[in-house]
C-alpha cells in the first residue's frame, strides 16, 4: 500500500497542507502474538521509547494512545523534529505492554503534556548521543554538526544515523526530573506546524483497522448477555431455544452470560433467540427523586480545597448573601463504535487487543480476574471508535478473555449498542451548593462551594470489571470516578474561600470519567454561580473576573483581553435590557484555568432563547485558547471544536434515563446527542508561545461550555438555568419560577 | 443449512455462503467480504456508520436484509466509492479539510454526502446539515464535515 504517494500528488493541488507523511507503519508486526522482541519498557531507558534501524527508520514506543483525537500525528512530530528526521520515517506503537513503556492512562489531556515530553526527553538524549558519536567519527566538534533528514555533516563530512545507530540499542539512561538540553524552539521544523494526520487517509478509504476490524484465524464469535437488571440473577438459561442456529454454543458462569458461535450473525441470533430467566432486582433510585437520594446518600468522607481565611464567618456578617443550587445529569460516554475486543489464549499466555485507554491496569485487572500473573497476560492497543474516558472497551476485553479461556478458542467480543448505553460505566450525577457575600460595597468577602460526589476508593483507578462483578471471580471493588475534585476550588482571590467535597459511599451506577470529569461539572457551578455574583452587583462579567483574577497571572488575564477583542464583548451587566419578542437573544461567558495549574481558557457564547418553547438555540461560540506551546494547530482546534459540540450536547440533551432496575435509555432515540442542525459556528484565536511547555489541550475547553451557555441563557431571559441537561421543560419551568 | 446468495458489490459479482437469508448485508460485507468500510454502530438504523449505496442511494446496511436485495442491484462501500490511489472527490475532500477525529462515523459521513452531491450538485450550508442529520457524530466533528462536504462540491 502506497498511499503516501497518492496523497502528495493530492496535497500539490491544495497548498492547505504542509508536510508529507507515511501511514502509520505495518500493523501486523505489533499485532502477532509473541513476535515483540524483548525490548526494555523503563521509563528511564531511551531504548524503551525508541529505536533506529540501518536505514534511519525511527520506532517510537508510546504508552500513551490516541483514543481518535489524532495526537498519535503529534507526538511522531515531536520526536521527528527532536531527532531532524522527516515525519515519514517514524513510526509509531501505542499502547502495547509487552513493547512499550508504562506512561501512565490516556486521560486528561495529558498525552502530550506527559507523554510527549517524555518521548521528547528519550529522543534528545538520542540526539545528543549520536551527535558524539558523529563526532567522534567525523572528528570534528559536536557544536559545528549540523543534522539533516537523520544525516549528521560537518563540512564535506557525513554520516547517517542509520550507519552509527542502526539496529543496536542506545543502552542510554535518560531523566525525565532532570531532561536532557531539547532542541531550541526557533529551530524547530515540525513543531507548531499542522502536519496532516497520519491515519486520516486510511479511515477515508475503508483501509484503517479498527479493533472492530480486528481478526484472529479459527476466532469465535461472542455476543453478551446482560442482566435485565442490575444485580438480577440468572435463575436458567434453556439451550434448546437456539439450537437451531448452526454453532452457536452458549458460555455461562455466575450471572456471565454469552452466545458464541463460528458466525458473527449466528452469535447475535442466538443472543436475540436465547430463553433466559432471572430474578428481580431494583437497585436504583427513583430518577425523579435523584437529587434528594444523592443529597442523603451517605458521607464516606470530606475532602477540603481552597481554603483561604473563613468563609463561614464571612458569611454570616455579609451584607448581601447568594446561595444557589447546580445538577449535572448522569452521563453515558456513548462511543459511535459499541465496545469490541478479541482475546486469545496460548500456552497459558493471554494476548488481549481492546481500544482500552490504559492497556498496563487492563493487563493487571485482567490478570487478576483469571488468576494469572501479569508477566503471562499482553495487552495491545488497537484504536476504537472516540474513547472519552474509561467507557466499555475494558470490559468488552475481560468478556473476550473469560470466553477465549471458556471455549479455548480466540474470541471476538462485540457489544450491541444496548450493552453499551445500558452497562458502560456512568458519568455520575454531580450536586453543587454555592454560597456567597457581598459587602456593602459591592465586594465579594466569601465563597464556599460543597459538592456531593462519589469517593475515589483508595489504591488506584481501577474501575471493576463487569465480568469480574458478573461471574464473582476475583474483581476490584473500587469507586474510581477519577480525579473529579478537580476545579472545585476557585483561581479567583475572595478573601475567605472554602470547597468541600462531600465524597459519598456509594452512586446509582458504576462510575467512571467521561471527558472533563468533575472539572466541567465544578466550572460550570463555580462560573455560573460567579455569574450569578456579577449581576447581583451590575458588573460586566469579563470585568467582575479580571477585577478578582490574580495580577500576576499575566497569561490568564491576556486571554480574558483576547476574548473581549475576539468576541467583541460590549461592556455591560447581564440580564440584556429592553428584550422583546419571542426568540431572546443574549450572550455569556465562562473561564478557567484547568486544575488551577495548566491550561488558560476563555469563552464566550450568543444563545437564542425561544420563550414559547424554552428551547436554547447556541449559534456562536468564541474560544480564546492558551496551552504553552501548539505542537499540531489544525490538531488542536480539530479537537477544541470536538469538545465545545460534545459539550453543547451534554448541556442541552443528554440524560441517562433508568428505572429502578436498570438503563431505560439505550439506544441513540432514547439517548439524543447533538445532530447537525443544531451545530455552532465556532471562532478561535489561539495562543502559542513555543518557548512554554505544551500543556494538554481538548478537555480543558469542555469545562467552560455549560457555564457559558448557562450565563448567555440569563442575559437573554433574566432566569437561571441550573440543572443540566437544560432541556426546554427545564427552561419552561425556570420561567415560570421566576415570573 | 448454508445457502448461497449472489451479490454485486464495488463492481464485482461474488457469492457468499449465509445460514439466514435475513440476514443483515452488513455482516455479509463485513464477515463474508472482509471490507471495513461499513460500520456497526447501532444495529438499529439510528447513526449512520453502516451506510452503503444501493444503486446510487444510501442505505442503512445494519437492517437492509440480504433477501431484500435482489438480483442485479449494485451495492458499492466506502472501498467502492475511491481507493487511495483513485480517490472520490467526497473523500479527497475529507481528507484535504482533515474532517476525522477518530472517524468511526466517517463511512456514513462520505457516503451520505456522495449521494447528496449526485441529487444536489451545489448544497448549502443548511441543505449539506438536514442531508447529515440521521449521521451521528460523538466526536464533534460537524463543522468540518460541512466544510469537506462544501469542498466536494468544488471539485464537481
Amino acid at each position: 500500500m502506497n498511499i503516501h504517494t497518492s496523497r502528495r500528488q493530492i496535497l500539490k493541488g491544495t497548498g492547505s497542507l504542509v508536510v508529507s507523511f507515511s501511514l502509520a507503519g505495518p500493523i501486523g508486526e505489533a499485532l502477532a502474538q509473541g513476535a515483540a522482541a524483548p525490548k526494555p519498557v523503563a521509563l528511564t531507558e531511551v531504548d524503551s521509547f525508541l529505536a533506529i534501524d540501518a536505514k534511519g527508520f525511527v520506532t517510537v514506543y508510546s504508552g500513551k494512545v490516541d483514543l481518535g483525537t489524532g495526537v498519535r500525528t503529534a507526538l511522531m512530530q515531536i520526536v521527528a523534529d527532536e531527532l531532524d528526521v522527516p515525519m515519514n520515517n517514524v513510526n509509531l506503537i501505542e499502547g502495547d505492554t509487552a513493547t512499550t513503556p508504562a506512561q501512565g492512562t490516556t486521560w486528561g489531556s495529558l498525552t502530550i503534556q506527559a507523554g510527549g515530553v517524555q518521548l521528547r526527553n528519550a529522543a534528545a538524549a538520542a540526539r545528543i548521543a549520536l551527535l558524539e558519536e558523529a563526532s567522534k567519527r567525523l572528528s570534528v566538534k559536536p557544536a559545528v554538526l549540523k543534522v539533516t533528514n537523520g544525516v549528521v555533516s560537518a563540512g564535506g563530512k557525513r554520516v547517517s544515523y542509520g550507519e552509527m545507530i542502526g539496529g543496536k540499542t542506545f543502552s542510554l539512561k535518560v531523566d525525565h526530573a532532570k531532561p536532557p538540553q531539547s532542541k531550541d524552539p526557533k529551530d524547530f521544523k515540525l513543531v507548531g506546524k499542522s502536519v496532516p494526520r497520519v491515519d486520516i487517509p486510511g479511515k477515508m478509504t475503508g483501509t484503517f483497522t479498527y479493533i472492530h476490524d480486528f481478526r484472529v484465524p479459527g476466532m469465535l464469535h461472542a455476543r453478551v448477555m446482560r442482566p435485565p437488571a442490575i444485580g438480577a440473577k440468572l435463575q436458567s438459561v434453556d439451550e434448546t431455544s437456539i439450537k437451531n442456529i448452526p454453532g452457536a454454543k452458549v458460555v455461562k458462569e455466575g450471572d456471565f452470560l454469552a452466545v458464541v458461535a463460528e458466525s458473527e450473525w449466528n452469535a447475535i441470533r442466538g443472543a436475540r433467540l436465547l430463553k433466559t430467566s432471572w430474578s428481580k432486582s431494583e437497585t436504583l433510585p427513583v430518577q425523579a427523586k435523584l437529587w434528594e437520594h444523592i443529597r442523603g446518600t451517605k458521607i464516606a468522607k470530606d475532602e477540603e480545597y481552597g481554603k483561604v481565611g473563613n468563609s463561614a464567618e464571612a458569611l454570616a456578617k455579609g451584607a448581601k448573601k447568594l446561595s444557589a443550587t447546580y445538577d449535572f445529569a448522569i452521563h453515558t460516554h456513548g462511543s459511535i463504535g459499541p465496545s469490541c475486543a478479541v482475546a486469545e489464549f496460548k500456552d497459558g499466555k493471554l494476548t488481549s487487543w481492546s481500544a482500552s485507554q490504559a492497556t498496563h491496569n487492563l493487563c493487571t485487572q485482567l490478570a487478576k480476574m483469571l488468576g494469572l500473573t501479569p508477566e503471562n497476560v499482553r495487552c495491545v492497543y488497537l484504536e476504537g471508535a472516540g474513547c472519552y474516558g474509561r467507557n466499555g472497551h475494558e470490559d468488552a476485553a475481560a468478556d473476550a478473555a473469560l470466553l477465549a479461556k471458556a471455549t479455548g478458542k480466540p474470541v471476538r467480543v462485540q457489544w450491541s449498542r444496548a450493552d453499551e448505553h445500558g452497562w458502560d460505566p456512568k458519568g455520575p450525577p454531580t450536586l453543587i451548593d454555592l454560597r456567597a457575600s457581598i459587602d456593602e460595597a459591592g465586594n465579594v468577602t466569601a465563597w464556599e462551594h460543597e459538592s456531593w460526589i462519589p469517593q475515589q476508593t483508595p489504591n488506584g483507578f481501577l474501575v471493576p470489571l463487569v465480568a469480574a462483578s458478573l461471574t464473582g471471580l476475583p474483581a476490584d471493588e473500587h469507586i474510581a470516578p477519577g480525579n473529579i475534585f478537580q476545579n472545585s476550588a476557585i483561581g479567583y482571590k475572595f478573601p475567605n474561600t472554602k470547597s468541600v467535597c462531600h465524597r459519598l459511599e456509594t452512586t446509582p451506577f458504576r462510575p467512571s470519567w467521561i471527558r472533563t470529569p468533575g472539572r466541567m461539572q465544578n466550572t460550570y457551578a463555580n462560573e455560573c454561580f460567579l455569574d450569578e455574583l456579577a449581576a447581583a452587583t451590575n458588573s460586566d462579567p469579563i470585568e467582575f473576573r479580571l477585577k478578582y483574577l490574580d495580577p500576576a497571572d499575566k497569561r490568564g488575564i491576556e486571554v480574558l483581553q483576547r476574548l473581549i477583542a475576539l468576541a467583541k464583548w460590549e461592556k455591560r451587566a447581564s440580564p440584556r435590557k429592553n428584550v422583546s419578542g419571542n426568540i431572546v437573544k443574549g450572550r455569556g461567558m465562562s473561564y478557567v484555568k484547568y486544575e488551577l495549574v495548566r491550561t488558560y481558557i476563555g469563552t464566550v457564547c450568543d444563545v437564542e432563547v425561544n420563550r414559547t418553547t424554552g428551547e436554547i438555540r447556541v449559534p456562536k461560540f468564541y474560544l480564546v485558547h492558551d496551552c504553552g506551546q501548539i505542537i499540531n494547530p489544525d490538531g488542536l482546534k480539530n479537537q477544541l471544536e470536538g469538545n465545545v459540540i460534545q459539550t453543547l450536547s451534554r448541556t442541552l440533551i443528554e440524560e441517562v434515563k433508568f428505572d429502578r432496575a436498570q438503563v431505560t435509555s439505550l439506544d441513540w432515540e432514547t439517548y439524543p446527542i447533538l445532530t447537525f442542525p443544531q451545530v455552532p459556528d465556532i471562532v478561535m484565536d489561539l495562543i502559542d508561545r513555543p518557548s512554554e511547555k505544551p500543556w494538554g489541550a481538548g478537555e480543558p475547553a469542555a469545562a467552560v461550555i455549560p457555564s457559558a451557555i448557562s450565563n448567555a441563557v440569563f442575559d437573554a431571559i433574566g432566569v437561571r438555568v441550573r440543572s443540566v441537561p437544560f432541556t426546554p421543560e427545564k427552561v419552561k419551568a425556570a420561567m415560570k419560577g421566576a415570573a | 443449512m448454508a445457502i448461497s446468495k449472489s451479490l454485486n458489490v464495488n463492481g464485482k459479482q461474488v457469492s457468499i455462503q449465509i445460514d439466514d437469508p435475513e440476514m443483515p448485508l452488513l455482516y455479509a460485507l463485513r464477515d463474508n467480504l472482509a471490507l471495513k468500510g461499513p460500520r456497526f454502530g447501532c444495529g438499529l438504523e439510528q447513526c449512520g456508520a453502516c451506510t452503503v449505496h444501493i444503486d446510487g442511494k444510501p442505505v442503512r446496511s445494519c437492517v437492509k436484509k440480504l433477501s431484500d436485495i435482489k438480483a442485479g442491484q449494485r451495492v458499492v462501500t466506502l472501498e467502492g466509492l475511491g481507493t487511495p490511489q483513485n480517490l472520490h472527490r467526497v473523500q479527497r475532500a475529507f481528507i484535504e479539510e482533515q474532517a476525522a477525529q477518530c472517524g468511526y462515523c466517517i463511512t456514513g459521513m462520505i457516503m451520505e454526502a456522495a449521494a447528496l452531491l449526485e441529487r444536489n450538485p451545489a448544497p448549502t450550508d443548511t441543505q449539506i446539515k438536514q442531508a447529515l442529520q440521521y449521521n451521528l457524530c460523538k466526536c464533534g466533528t460537524h463543522a468540518r464535515i460541512v466544510r469537506a462536504v462544501k469542498r466536494a462540491a468544488r471539485y464537481a
